[in-house]
């Protein structure tokens, strides 16, 4: 382990750090210390002001108060770059390269090897690759970055910053869209690194994790700092109910009856059935019946095809071979909105550049899904349109309440709570969910989880895919394994069926 | 490169002031004032309205009737711009609507009749909305850039409308055609009934309908829109249809203004004070949120300018550099980033004002 941190000097002291947004005091007078060589969980619920902290200290919002010192001097950096040029790399919570261009472009970029004046991209492509490998990574560092699913792409982001040789690495919510092999790769990189005695500041929303590598954390609540505690010193339930303000029961009680209401057997006719789906490319043919009132959890490692399985479902991608039957009617889900008409919605896992619309207000976008099903003539009436954003930002628990506010205003949990309403105020029967509770906090989680199990109960057909496997469990009733690209088995949901059963099937690829 | 600074607008000092100054027609607007006011000190009745033959006269009427080609292309221009695109082919657009018009009724047996101006004005209304529709077809269908879709027009048009003219300047004398650019309805110049009379239906039927809304969200973020069920494509394709519309509307009023078919010269370089236009207006050419009222204030300041130009006796050579500046002045005003910068220099003074901004 490393050195107690209060012998040395602090890389980062921030004290009395205030920033107010017009109707918002995201941070109000947060001190914050950050220690060479060790690993600093910053640790809130959704809007706490975890990301507005950390880009308060990069320069990417001025502060209205406070002083920030970074090595001893007083800083207050114009923006991301100079921060990075005063050693401070930094992974933003929505991952921020150019989709256009290729991976190794992405990594190297700013940062390339030149000759004789001109960019040396043999080189540069060579660099890329081994920071990929130091990441775990084995993909093809010309192939195009849009090309590449979330994860890969957050993975990317992180190895970019490694390119800088930094005194302090920021990851805000990496591990939020990767499986249990990539964190542990991940963890590796970063023990390493504070081994060599950077300073890392971690976000993360999944408590085992931060238990895991940090040494310390900071707890922020509504914009202010409760504390600063060492890891092994607090308990994962003080930890929760510091965060929160409340003691926390909700995890607790969280008993998700995954009994099985509907039966296949019982010849019922499923809501949605797929014979022979597939995509070249993406996943090979599958067959899967979802039935209503049933949550069908879809495992399965990063590019196994669980995310490519729910974009043919639900015709964001078009099925090469194969027929979808609905209610027992053979079905072209040739688009999106031909699959919403019969009923489906989908979330996307990629939350960015698929679900938020920045610029227009959380109202508007709770309400995109229902208008664009009435077309663009029939505008929902005023009244309807306040009660249904009134109903699902309570439901939702979306903070700030404020209707007018602009998505992209919103921290990235509450982002993503105002997407699943938007797919829930259509009132979907088949709800696919591809990581819905992606960068959501342990309360707000367990209300989701809650939420989408009463859905069912209530007739709903539900697919959920998350990486973590634990949600995928308590939630499913039936789940369908997936392995490299290719549904490998399906198995009934029950009490003994436990993590490590589903991490086998994975790993043997359902051949027993 | 990483995230980029976002625009953050922090109140501080009189709110209520500091909300106007912010208003995004802000800077806009006291252009528009500041123009009328020079005006007004270089010839003192620029302001003042006469009635005439019971027709109103004056240089603010001249502003109407002269604003109204330009606010018809704008308008459908910046609903284009909303959707991310562009469109390049409204000048050619223009050209070929006044083209067709006055050839259809040069060779009419009775061009003076009512009914062959409105099959002429149909006959050539009904092309430009064909053309539109190519343009959109393109867009969205083909999936062609947008700056590129329209180039082809843009170049193409102005052959087509050659073509029709056989390379004459056709010149014609229709009275009813000629009330549509220079005459007066209600004592107001037709010309500018029309189009502002378009114009309201318009921004009616965008904010009252959930087309805006929708328009905005395939302008902010396509494959966001497309998976919430948005008719991307039919959007797309009937913004380009409605500014193909709309500019051969342009283009029957400019003709009929005066009364000949000008292949090369009609509408020429209005794509561009269209473009100009909206981007005084507010709207981003980055696509998303647009605003019709900016639009609007767009129009009358171009065409207020070009007016104060021949008014103040200005060369009509540095017009350009003249319009140019009064470009770049407003856009500066309007960036979020040099808004930012100002707010936080004004902010940091304030807070420490024994320290140097850093
Ligand atoms: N640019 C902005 N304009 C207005 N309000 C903002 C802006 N950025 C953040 N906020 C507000 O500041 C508060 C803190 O947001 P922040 O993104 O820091 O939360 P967070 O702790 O990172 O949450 P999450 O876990 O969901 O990522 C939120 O209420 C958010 O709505
Ligand atoms: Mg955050």
């Amino acid at each position: 382990m490393t050195s107690s941190p209060s012998a040395d000097r602090p890389v980062v002291e921030m004290s009395g750090i205030s920033i107010e947004f017009p109707g918002v005091k995201a941070l109000d007078q947060v001190d914050f210390r950050l220690f060479p060589g060790e690993v600093h969980a910053l640790m809130g619920e959704n809007g706490a002001g975890k990301s507005t902290l950390i880009k308060a200290l990069t320069g990417v919002y001025g502060i209205d108060a406070g002083r920030i010192v970074v090595d001893g001097a007083e800083h207050r950096f114009s923006g991301p770059g100079e921060a990075q040029d005063a050693g401070i790399a930094t992974v933003y919570q929505e991952v921020n390269l150019c989709e256009n261009l290729t991976v190794a472009e992405n990594i190297m970029l700013g940062h390339e090897p030149r000759r004789l004046g001109a960019i040396d991209w043999r080189a540069a492509r060579r660099a890329a690759a081994e920071h990929l490998a130091t990441m775990g990574l084995d993909i093809d560092p010309a192939s195009s970055l849009g090309s590449h699913s979330i994860a890969i792409q957050q993975l990317v982001a992180i190895s970019r910053a490694m390119v800088v040789d930094a005194k302090v690495l920021i990851l805000d919510e990496p591990t939020s869209s990767l499986d249990a092999d990539e964190v542990a790769q991940l963890f590796a990189v970063v023990r390493r690194l504070r081994d060599q005695g950077v300073a890392v500041l971690f976000v993360s929303h999944f408590i085992e994790q931060v238990y895991e590598i940090s040494d310390r954390m900071t707890v922020l609540r509504n914009g202010q700092r409760v504390g600063e505690y060492r890891t092994d010193e607090l308990d994962r339930l003080e930890l929760v109910s510091t965060m929160i303000g409340r003691s926390m029961d909700v995890l607790e009680d969280l008993q998700v009856s995954t009994e099985h209401t509907v039966d296949a057997e019982q010849g019922a006719t499923p809501y949605l059935s797929a014979v022979g789906l597939g995509r070249k490319g993406d996943v090979r043919p599958f067959d899967l019946d979802v039935y209503a009132g049933e949550v069908v959890g879809l495992a399965g490692l990063l590019g196994s095809g669980r995310t490519e399985v729910a974009r043919l479902l639900s015709g964001a991608d078009r099925a090469d071979s194969g027929t979808t039957r609905i209610k027992d009617v053979p079905t072209r889900l040739r688009n999106p909105r031909a699959a919403i008409s019969q009923g489906i919605a989908f979330s996307s896992e990629d939350r960015k550049s698929e679900g938020v619309v920045g610029d227009l207000t959380v109202r508007e976008n709770i309400v995109l899904g229902l208008q664009a099903g009435r077309g663009w003539m029939r505008r929902l009436p005023r009244r309807q349109v306040d009660e249904i954003v009134e109903k699902y930002m309570a439901a939702l628990n979306v903070r700030p309440a404020n209707p007018d506010a602009l998505l992209r205003n919103l921290s990235g949990g509450n982002q993503q709570k105002v997407l699943l309403a938007r797919w829930l105020a259509t009132a979907p029967e088949l709800l696919i969910l591809d990581e819905p509770t992606r960068g959501i906090d342990v309360g707000a989680k367990a209300e989701i989880q809650k939420l989408v199990a009463e859905l069912a109960s209530q007739g709903m057909a539900v697919v959920f895919i998350s990486a973590e496997l634990e949600e995928v469990l308590r939630l499913s009733h039936r789940i369908g394994v997936m392995r490299d690209r290719r549904k490998v088995a399906e198995i009934v949901n029950s009490e003994d069926v436990g993590v490590d059963d589903v991490v086998e099937l994975i790993a043997s690829g359902g051949e027993h | 490169m990483p995230a980029t600074t976002g625009s953050r607008t922090r109140p501080a000092g009189p709110t209520g002031l500091r909300n106007l100054t912010h208003h995004t027609l802000f800077w806009p607007v006291v252009a528009l004032v500041a123009l009328l006011v020079a005006n007004t000190i270089f010839s003192p009745d620029f302001l003042s309205v006469s009635i005439l033959d019971g027709h109103l006269f004056g240089a603010p009427i001249d502003i109407l009737r002269n604003s109204a080609p330009l606010l018809l292309v704008s308008l459908g221009m910046t609903l284009v711009i909303a959707t991310r695109g562009i469109d390049l082919s409204v000048g050619a657009v223009v050209a070929i609507a006044g083209a067709l018009s006055l050839s259809f009724i040069a060779t009419a047996p009775d061009p003076g009749a009512v009914s062959t101006v409105i099959i002429a004005i149909a006959i050539a209304l009904g092309l430009c909305l064909v053309l539109g529709i190519w343009n959109g077809f393109l867009v969205s269908v083909v999936g062609i850039q947008p700056i590129i879709a329209t180039l082809i027009l843009m170049t193409a048009g102005r052959g087509v409308a050659m073509l029709i003219t056989e390379g004459q300047i056709t010149t014609v004398t229709s009275a009813p055609f000629k009330t549509l650019g220079a005459g007066f309805w209600l004592g107001l110049p037709a010309a500018a009934l029309i189009a502002y009379g378009v114009y309201l239906i318009v921004a009616l039927i965008t904010r009252r309908s959930a087309l805006g809304m929708l328009v905005e969200a395939v302008g902010i973020n396509p494959s966001a829109s497309r998976l919430a069920g948005v008719r991307a494509r039919t959007i797309v394709w009937t913004v380009f249809a409605l500014s193909g519309l709309f500019s051969g509307l342009a283009g029957l009023i400019l003709a009929s203004n005066v009364m000949a078919a000008d292949a090369n010269n009609a509408g020429l370089f209005i794509e561009l004070d269209a473009i100009l236009a909206v981007v005084i207006g507010g709207t981003s050419l980055q696509g998303g949120k647009f605003s019709l009222s900016g639009t609007l204030v767009g129009v009358l300041i171009i065409t207020t300018l070009t007016l104060t130009v021949t008014i103040v006796g200005i060369s009509p050579l540095v017009t350009p550099l003249f319009k140019a500046l009064v470009v770049i002045a407003v856009t500066l005003l309007q960036s979020p980033r040099v808004r930012d910068k100002l707010a936080a220099r004004a902010r940091q003074r304030a807070a420490r004002p024994e320290e140097v901004a850093a």
